[in-house]
């Protein structure tokens, strides 16, 4: 069925799409290790993010929490606030946006033209900064309504309910699920459904590692790890670096066609590293892993350019 | 038993015990040995890895990109070459 009774109606259901050439060789008499790419820039404004702002907008109606007019609030570097900014103009909601001010300006210019309001919180600190500004600003506004994509249980619930089960679907003879770690919604909800079904599926993290600005905190009692991360839901966790990053999104778009952003290529990263792995102990592997949007809003960095190279993104948010 | 020569890559926050060295040098069989000498060569950074012995909540650290709570925690064996990592806890992914 393809036909929907309004935008929202038709989120999630997202392809998952082989990719045969970029999928290693196996050895000769070995199985094969196939790679799988859940497609999450074709939900309705373009990345996985839409799943976790409509659960998490449905469950504040329900509550009660949200009623009609209010301000919804919330840190992000982004693709949660372009999904919130889409559902709060349909629904008649006001949104104001956290977002670290050394994010691409596609993504400001998405946000206004939903009509969101932008609050920048400074570079140096990235996105822990504009979660400590926006919880700042809550407590400021008890009347505005701190979704709050982090804490909220609404956002495991999505990937719980949608993203895991879609892809168990697809692929019953998963192997393994790479997903990147942000608020961890994703890999919990998703991990966790996938573990159920099977208990042998291995979970894997891949996280984006920033220019030094990104991480120059004021002190370490800055740091700060979701309130929905449950490290028993992971396997295995890896840090991927901008350049490894760039490299697979371009190789992405040119061996298989996929235009993906670039926190993609460290997701791809990982799996690729796992299939080779599954590739020299001779065991089949299907492993699934999550392109969370496409590559319009990065255009900016210059980063898919034949001369384009990782530098482009130091200093920036580009996950 | 002989200790590899690991590389160790140094945070912004950290490099004050460092005298402001982005990477440094040190032995170690397994990440634990390696954090001792870590903080022999530069007293008080082993305490800002560790809290009675654990990894401190808001440090990741990782071996060859991958962390090392998956991989043995304290106990993640190392072997020369690999190169270690250590970042603070931040926010992020595709949000």
């Amino acid at each position: 069925m393809t036909r929907f009774d309004s935008l929202e109606d038709s989120l999630g259901h997202t392809p998952l799409i082989g990719l045969p050439k970029l999928s290693p060789k196996a050895q000769a008499g070995a199985p094969p290790v196939r790679l799988w790419a859940k497609l999450e820039d074709r939900n309705p404004t373009g990345s996985i993010k839409d799943r976790t702002a409509l659960f998490m907008i449905n469950a504040a109606e329900k509550s009660g929490a949200l009623k009609p007019g209010a301000t919804i609030l919330e840190p992000t570097s982004g693709n949660t606030g372009i999904s919130l900014a889409m559902i709060a103009k349909v629904r008649g909601y006001k949104l104001v946006c956290v977002m670290p001010e050394n994010t691409s300006p596609e993504r400001t210019q998405l946000l206004k033209m939903w009509g969101a309001e932008i609050i920048y919180s400074p570079a140096a600190g990235g996105s822990n900064e504009a979660v400590r500004i926006a919880k700042e600003i809550a407590a400021e506004h008890p009347d505005w309504v701190f979704l709050y994509q982090y804490g909220n249980p609404a956002n495991t619930q999505a990937h719980y309910e949608g993203t895991g089960p879609e892809i168990y679907e697809d692929l019953p003879s998963i192997t393994h699920f790479v997903a990147g770690l942000g608020t961890t919604g994703t890999l919990m909800g998703a991990g966790k459904y996938l573990r159920e079904k099977n208990p042998l599926v291995q979970v894997i993290a891949a996280e984006p590692r920033y220019g030094e600005v990104v991480y120059g905190l004021r002190n370490l009692d800055a740091g700060f790890v979701p309130e929905l991360y449950d490290e028993t839901v992971i396997t295995r966790r890896f840090s991927v670096g901008a350049e490894d990053s760039v490299r697979r999104v371009r190789e992405l778009l040119q061996v298989e066609g996929i235009f993906a952003g670039i926190s993609t290529g460290a997701i791809l990263h990982a799996a690729l590293g796992i299939a080779r792995e599954a590739v020299a102990a001779k065991v089949g592997a299907d492993i699934a892993f999550i392109v969370c949007d496409a590559g319009w809003k990065y255009l900016s960095t210059g980063v898919y350019n034949e001369d384009g190279d990782a530098d482009a993104i130091e200093g920036e948010l580009w996950a | 038993m002989s200790k590899a020569i690991i590389e160790v890559r140094i945070p912004t926050i950290l490099r004050p015990y460092t005298k402001n060295e982005k990477a440094v040098s040190a032995y170690g069989s397994s990440l634990s040995e390696l954090i001792s000498d870590l903080d022999a060569k530069f007293p008080g950074l082993g305490e800002r890895l560790l809290e009675n012995g654990e990894l401190r909540r808001f440090i990741n650290i990782y071996i060859n990109d991958e962390d090392v709570r998956f991989m043995g925690g304290l106990s993640a064996t190392l072997k020369a070459g690999d190169s270690v990592t250590i970042l603070p806890a931040v926010a992020g992914g595709c949000n």
